[in-house]
């Protein structure tokens, strides 16, 4: 369907209705942006900014990167180490939220239960995403819940070291904040879904699984997309859950630039920053190649 | 205060009433101090620095003995440092720290401190101004007080070699720092830095994840192994920070940190928990996780402490009204009742003898002289610290101050340092 304006809008209204959005972005965005690439090019000393031309910043930031017998650098190893952590959100991210939503949509037959089964989706949203991170720590701490119970279940005798400051509980976290927004979009793509699709499926025989994978994933895959947006997004840059949950032993490249920050690096910053940001871009744009989001919506 | 008046002419509505007996309730629950904000401009201090120095209490009694209201910006130590960097405008005061001072003074945002309208500056111990406690030598590696204590003059951006009439910070409070450890969890002697990487604690150990001071544990650990005798650990080569760097490196790779932590309250919570059973930390911490009851040392080490100290400096900015103020407060601080409180929070006063006169004798014996605890000794918001008869960690100041080993340090290879321990959490 193409957007569609409405009675008597002509083209002229219409851009400037995108006019205040437009600025916005242009000042809060877009001219930020423009200044991080100008300062990564720049030079610094403990105290000061010095405005100049040179590539140093991207020359530390790969420094050691081509030489392949002195193993992964630091940039490529904590890369790699984000990588990690964006791929298993995202699988566990979408497998659970695809079902949450499928279930909503499909499963719950009365309207006023699904709104408050939704509702009842947000309530772990009530509180900060912080305390919801720290609340993990006392749950599988070494003397923490979960490892009390067992042990007093006699299901081991050591508590398990691994269930917290490790990848898994980074993992865990990950999941915990960030299913909900798997479910949102895919929640509102499903709902738009025609029942009718499914009924006449049923009748020519197709079974549960093909009905998922011939029909509802297809007709999703706008939701899922822009679930999967979200949740990547949002796990590239973080360093607080890797901190909290990691035991700040992992590596995360937004904790690289905060560290850099911190010490009054904005120009080496400032390059992590574009990398990043590069990066990142080019995950979106090929995950919009995949699925014309703008047209399915 | 102007709009209410303004709404008092306009006759008593239901709002204005209700505003009223608000304002009237509060004025009644601050008691004397209302006259006073009335019959004056009121006096303000922006007071930059980190959270754990900046007590409310001392706040409050401030506001009481001064009038002045102590407006307080917390933030943290490396925080601290880009505050007066980028926004020298932003405070009236800073709580800052000698370590920082090699990137501060060259930037020309602070100005020299006037050690004449310092009125205790005399008195200021001689671990700041001639490196020595007790008359003998303390160590000096590292960015020590001395070396950074003096400028040429008010508005230079040059450390002076001889004493002038120009300080960069007036000191306020300064420690000497070492690991805390769980004593019930170890069940051992422990009396080495070295012991830090011992693989008996492997998975129970932590150091915290501020480079520049984590970096000086690091070298107090790496040369108490006996891998290498820095010439200056405050101050490596390229080369002695790789070596220092991968001796951390293979001991987080073999598994022998819990975790990492750069927030005081995270220190407190991996050795309340028993997650972490020997860690760098510092003195409030070991005394947050003893009120919870729970048995927790700042072990003393034999190959020393590591010392910080922090002290007040003026932005260049500041004018006429608002520097007088300053330094009434400064003077107001050395005076006695805050150095006794810090005394009593485990950190040292820069002037002792004031302190010593707003001290209990039997506190002075157990914090400053290192005797047993005749009575109880409670904290300064009334929590138990220590039973009788218990001795403080370390012992007295002259044992504790005069074991200093090193100071926190900004090194020349600062950057190649914060290079090398990102990459050291990478790996």
């Amino acid at each position: 369907m193409p957007p569609s304006f409405g009675k008597g809008m002509t083209r002229s209204t219409s851009s400037i209705l995108a006019v205040p959005f437009a600025l916005v972005l242009a000042v809060f965005f877009v001219l930020p942006l423009l200044l991080v690439v100008v300062v990564s090019f720049w030079d610094y000393t403990e105290y000061s900014l010095i405005p100049d031309l040179i590539l140093m910043n991207y020359a530390e930031l790969l420094h050691g990167c081509f030489d392949w017998d002195q193993g992964l650098c630091t940039t490529f190893a904590t890369y790699l180490s984000t990588f990690k952590y964006v791929f298993l959100t995202w699988c566990f991210t979408l497998v659970i939220g695809f079902g949450v939503a499928l279930y909503l949509v499909f499963c719950v037959r009365s309207l006023k239960m699904q709104i408050v089964l939704f509702l009842v989706c947000t309530i772990p949203f009530w509180t900060s995403n912080v305390i919801r991170m720290i609340s993990w720590i006392p749950l599988l701490g070494r003397n923490g819940i979960v490892n009390t119970a067992l042990m007093s279940m006699g299901v081991i005798d050591q508590p398990i070291e691994w269930l917290l400051y490790s990848g898994f509980s980074v993992t865990l976290g990950f999941v915990h904040l960030y299913t909900l927004f798997m479910v949102v979009p895919i929640f509102n793509s499903m709902a738009k879904i025609d029942k009718s699709l499914i009924e006449a499926a049923k009748d020519s025989g197709a079974s549960a699984w093909q009905i998922i994978t011939n029909i509802i994933i297809p007709l999703s895959r706008s939701g899922i997309m822009i679930g999967s947006i979200f949740v990547i997004t949002i796990v590239v840059g973080d360093f607080i859950t890797i901190g909290v949950l990691g035991g700040q032993q992992i590596a995360s490249v937004g904790k690289i630039i905060y560290v850099e920050m911190s010490y009054l690096q904005f120009p080496a910053a400032a390059a992590n920053a574009v990398v990043l940001v590069s990066i990142t871009l080019l995950m979106v744009a090929a995950m919009m190649r995949i699925v014309n989001v703008r047209k399915e919506l | 205060m102007s709009e209410k008046t303004q709404e008092k002419t306009s006759g008593l509505s239901r709002r204005s009433f209700m505003k009223g007996a608000g304002t009237l309730a509060a004025a009644s629950m601050f008691g004397g101090v209302a006259p006073y904000v009335m019959s004056s401009e009121k006096k303000v201090l922006r007071y930059l620095g980190t959270a754990v120095n900046q007590d409310t209490k001392i706040g409050e009694k401030a506001k009481e003995d001064l009038g002045i209201t102590i407006e307080y910006i917390p933030v943290t130590t490396d925080e601290v440092t880009k505050r007066i960097l980028t926004q020298p405008n932003s405070f009236d005061l800073v709580d800052t720290e000698y370590f920082s001072l090699k990137k501060l003074v060259p930037s020309g945002n602070l100005i020299g401190m006037n050690a004449n309208k310092i009125k205790e500056f005399d008195n200021i111990v001689t671990a700041f101004t001639k490196g020595e406690v007790a008359g003998k030598k303390i160590g000096d590696q590292g960015t020590a007080p001395k070396k950074v204590f003096y400028l040429e003059g008010e508005r230079s951006k040059k450390f002076a070699s001889s004493p002038t009439e120009w300080v960069t910070l007036v000191p306020t409070v300064y420690n000497a720092d070492t690991l805390g450890i769980r004593p019930d969890l170890i069940g051992r002697p422990i009396n080495s830095w070295a012991e830090l990487l011992n693989p008996e604690f492997k998975g129970k150990a932590s150091i915290l994840n501020i480079p520049s001071i984590g970096i000086m544990d690091a070298a107090m650990v790496v040369e108490a192994m006996g891998e290498y005798k820095y010439p200056d650990k405050g101050n490596m080569t390229k080369k002695e920070i790789d070596l220092t760097m991968k001796v951390m490196t293979e001991a987080k790779k073999a598994g022998q940190f819990r975790a990492f932590w750069s927030d005081f309250n995270e220190s407190v919570n991996l050795m309340a928990s028993g997650e972490v059973v020997i860690q760098s930390m510092w003195s409030p911490a070991i005394t947050a996780v003893r009120t919870k009851g729970i048995p927790c040392v700042y072990q003393p080490l034999k190959e020393g402490y590591r010392a910080w100290a922090a002290g007040f400096a003026l932005p260049s900015t500041i004018k006429g009204q608002k520097a007088d103020m300053a330094y009434e407060f400064i003077n107001w601080f050395l005076s006695g009742w805050a150095g006794a409180y810090l005394n009593r929070q485990g950190y040292y006063s820069a002037v002792l003898p004031t302190a010593k006169a707003n001290m209990e004798a039997y506190e002075w014996d157990y914090w400053m002289l290192g005797k047993p605890a005749a009575k109880d000794i409670m904290s300064p918001n009334g929590q138990k610290l220590a039973s009788a008869g218990e001795i403080r960690d370390g012992g007295s100041y002259e044992d504790r101050m005069g074991g200093v080993a090193c100071w926190n340090a900004v090194m020349d290879e600062n950057r190649y340092m914060v290079r090398k321990w990102n990459e050291f959490i990478a790996s």
